[in-house]
């Protein structure tokens, strides 16, 4: 039980104190490293609750995939972060207030919250007794038949998503050369080759 | 676990997606030449799709395990949101061409965010609710900034996204709390488990409230209208009459199917939320559309003050109140795709003349286009004989028979003071000295609208009960 306090509370400060860096340090580089460890940290928090697909998904999704990308995003782009910063200082004490208020709200919600019979009849299992099945099997026997809309909707989601940023973006631009494929396997050796014979001693 | 899948009802839906994502092949490989063919394809796509709604049973009935759930009000609703896409899809072709803004994806975003809209009327569960509403908003981000090349556009879609994607939040944490304190996210068992407590927890009037916030941004009701005025006017002027048509509609599909079905237990929370909205909304709709210049603003303080008078017949709470609203929207939606019809044919030497005063002397210049607006700005402000009247009456009446006298005489009083700004479109147009007059030549599909929308608007009087009857009983079966 100590080893696991322990261990919960190494991976919540380190979240949350990474995730506080994520957001005041000043190189835009640093605090996308900080956002990858508050992932690594919050991947170990799931693997503690036993949701460890969850857990590994985040790591392989938001650590290899979103982060990495955002990394080359940041390292590409030449933002000038301190222009966009520039005035937000006004905005802390409404922040301040709207954040203050909402952490009372949970506060005051949390003194309210009990599980009743009720809810805990509620509540969604995929199977009757959780140890008997593997993560990964219980998600996959939920995911294609209760939540099968739900999946099909994402994808149509991811649809429209690059639908969407091919049509904002994309555009037609004259004068950019592109590797034209057909032409390319089409291409013979005969059209480009020319073997020239030349005979020694009379150059070319 | 043996799945009820239940897929038959959701033929219509099936076929919209299949069409959209064929529709993406044609357009990928024939290029932008392509979008007349796809946008009138598209129409009769959704055509065939109504067809279909009307072949499937509508009873009640629960499909894909619960996920969705189609009764007479969801097809009620679906068909309106069908009509709608149609009309906006009709009224687009036109104006794309003539801005250069013809791509090829463009019906495909309508049909999908149509697609996102017949599926949150049906919505049964907190998932299925939220993942349709994602795909709808998604798409409707994308269509305001398809003018690429103009900055209001783009200043549109991302004042649009950034709000949305806020309210999407608001939302979300919404649902969480209702899931904490329910244990469940089905609309059935939150209600039953509602039913079972004595007194509402803290928890769930608050995760009601955020909800509530989030929703009332889709259907833009004060004081989450912020966006309303800026989207309307920087999107291309068919996207608008779009999102004026169509969206809020199926928006308000889904907060009745949440307050009336799944949060009917807790009506005394959600009712104070829902009053304070809808007399803000009448009264911010009514007076800051006095100030307005731009006609496509007026339409969206027109349209917030609307949602005020619908959310009075939400207050009521009665089959009555679900009957007036949906009687209200259909009515809405046909007045108002009529107006836009007008509004998309103010073009002076190309150029698009989006200035109220533009409109000065079309009773000279094109005298049949001035009546039928004359005859859609009476009936918008609730002049008795034409339809808009009727739409009014039964809200009222809905109201006035729950004792919401307060709420009403606001209603009655805010729009005596919108009749102003909507009569005022009539004295320019008929008394005001003439401006230049518009482009000739109005497109056969918009003559074909107006004249549908003219005729709907002063012939409801002859046939009422036909809308008033079915209106009324697919509110039946959401109040079971």
């Amino acid at each position: 039980m100590v080893v696991q306090a322990l261990a919960f509370y190494l991976f919540a400060g380190i979240l949350v104190l990474s995730a506080l860096m994520v957001i005041t340090v000043r190189n835009p580089v640093h605090s996308v490293l900080f956002l990858i460890l508050a992932f690594f940290n919050a991947a170990g928090l799931f693997i503690m609750l036993g949701a460890e697909f969850v857990g590994m998904i985040l790591v392989i999704v938001y650590v290899g995939a979103v982060a990495v990308l955002f990394l080359f995003v940041v390292m590409m782009l030449d933002i000038k972060f301190h222009d966009i910063r520039k005035g937000s200082r006004q905005y802390v004490p409404i922040g301040l207030a709207i954040g203050g208020l909402l952490l009372f709200e949970l506060y005051t919600l949390y003194g309210t919250w009990a599980e009743t019979l009720a809810m805990k009849a509620n509540r969604a299992k995929p199977v009757e007794n959780m140890s008997e099945m593997s993560n990964t099997e219980m998600l996959g026997s939920i995911m294609y038949t209760d939540y099968v809309l739900a999946f099909q909707l994402a994808g149509l989601i991811l649809l429209v998503a690059m639908i969407g940023a091919i049509v904002l973006t994309l555009r037609a631009r004259p004068g950019v050369r592109k590797q034209n494929i057909g032409e390319q396997v089409s291409r013979k050796s005969e059209d480009v080759l020319e073997i020239v014979k030349v005979s020694s001693g009379s150059g070319v | 676990m043996i799945a009820n899948f239940n897929i038959m009802p959701l033929i219509p839906e099936l076929f919209l997606a299949l069409t959209a994502m064929g529709f993406l092949i044609v357009g990928a490989s024939q290029g932008n030449r392509s979008t007349a063919v796809l946008c009138w394809t598209s129409c009769l796509a959704t055509a065939i799709a109504a067809l279909l709604l009307l072949q499937v049973s509508w009873e009640n009935q629960l499909s894909l395990n619960g996920m969705l759930v189609i009764d007479e009000f969801s097809g009620f609703f679906k068909l309106m949101i069908l009509l709608g896409l149609a009309t906006s899809l009709a009224l687009s072709v036109d104006y794309l061409y003539k801005e250069r803004i013809a791509r090829f994806e463009y019906p495909v975003l309508v049909i999908m965010a149509g697609l996102g809209m017949m599926l949150m009327v049906s919505a049964n569960n907190m998932l299925s609710l939220y993942m349709s509403l994602e795909l709808q908003s998604l798409s409707l981000y994308v269509l305001a900034g398809i003018h690429r090349n103009s900055p209001k556009s783009a200043e549109a879609a991302i004042k649009y996204f950034v709000l949305g994607a806020l309210s999407s939040g608001l939302i979300l944490f919404g649902i969480s709390l209702i899931y904490g304190f329910t244990g469940s996210i089905d609309f059935a068992v939150i209600r039953e488990t509602l039913e079972q407590a004595e007194t509402a927890s803290p928890g769930i009037t608050i995760g009601l409230a955020f909800l509530l916030a989030g929703l009332a941004f889709k259907i833009s009701a004060v004081p989450f209208h912020m966006w309303t005025p800026d989207v309307y006017q920087g999107a291309p002027a068919p996207v608008t009459a779009f999102f004026a048509i169509v969206p809020k509609v199926a928006a308000l599909g889904l907060l009745m199917r949440l307050l009336f079905y799944a949060f009917l237990p807790v009506s005394g929370e959600w009712m104070q939320i829902v009053y304070f909205l809808s007399a803000a909304s009448m009264i911010v709709g009514a007076f800051a559309a006095l100030a307005q210049d731009n006609i496509k603003r007026l339409m969206a303080y027109s349209s917030i003050g609307n949602m005020g008078y619908v959310l009075i017949g939400v207050v009521a709470g009665t089959t009555e109140g679900a009957g007036a609203v949906i009687l209200y929207l259909l009515i809405y939606m046909i007045m108002t795709a009529g107006v836009f019809t007008v509004i998309l044919c103010m073009r002076r030497q190309g150029l698009m003349a989006m200035q109220i005063n533009d409109l000065a002397g079309l009773s000279k210049n094109s005298p049949v286009m001035a009546y039928a607006m004359a005859a859609l700005m009476f009936s918008m402000s609730g002049i008795p004989p034409l339809a808009g009247f009727f739409g009014k009456f039964f809200i009222f009446l809905a109201g006035v028979k729950q004792g919401l006298i307060v709420l009403v005489v606001l209603g009655v009083l805010s729009s005596v003071v919108s009749a102003y700004y909507y009569l005022r479109i009539v004295k320019v147009m008929f008394f005001d000295p003439a401006a230049d007059p518009f482009d000739r030549g109005m497109v056969l599909e918009k003559r074909l609208i107006l004249l549908v929308s003219v005729l709907f608007v002063i012939g409801f009087i002859l046939k009422p009960n036909l809308f008033v009857d079915s209106a009324m009983s697919a509110a039946k079966a959401l109040l079971l």
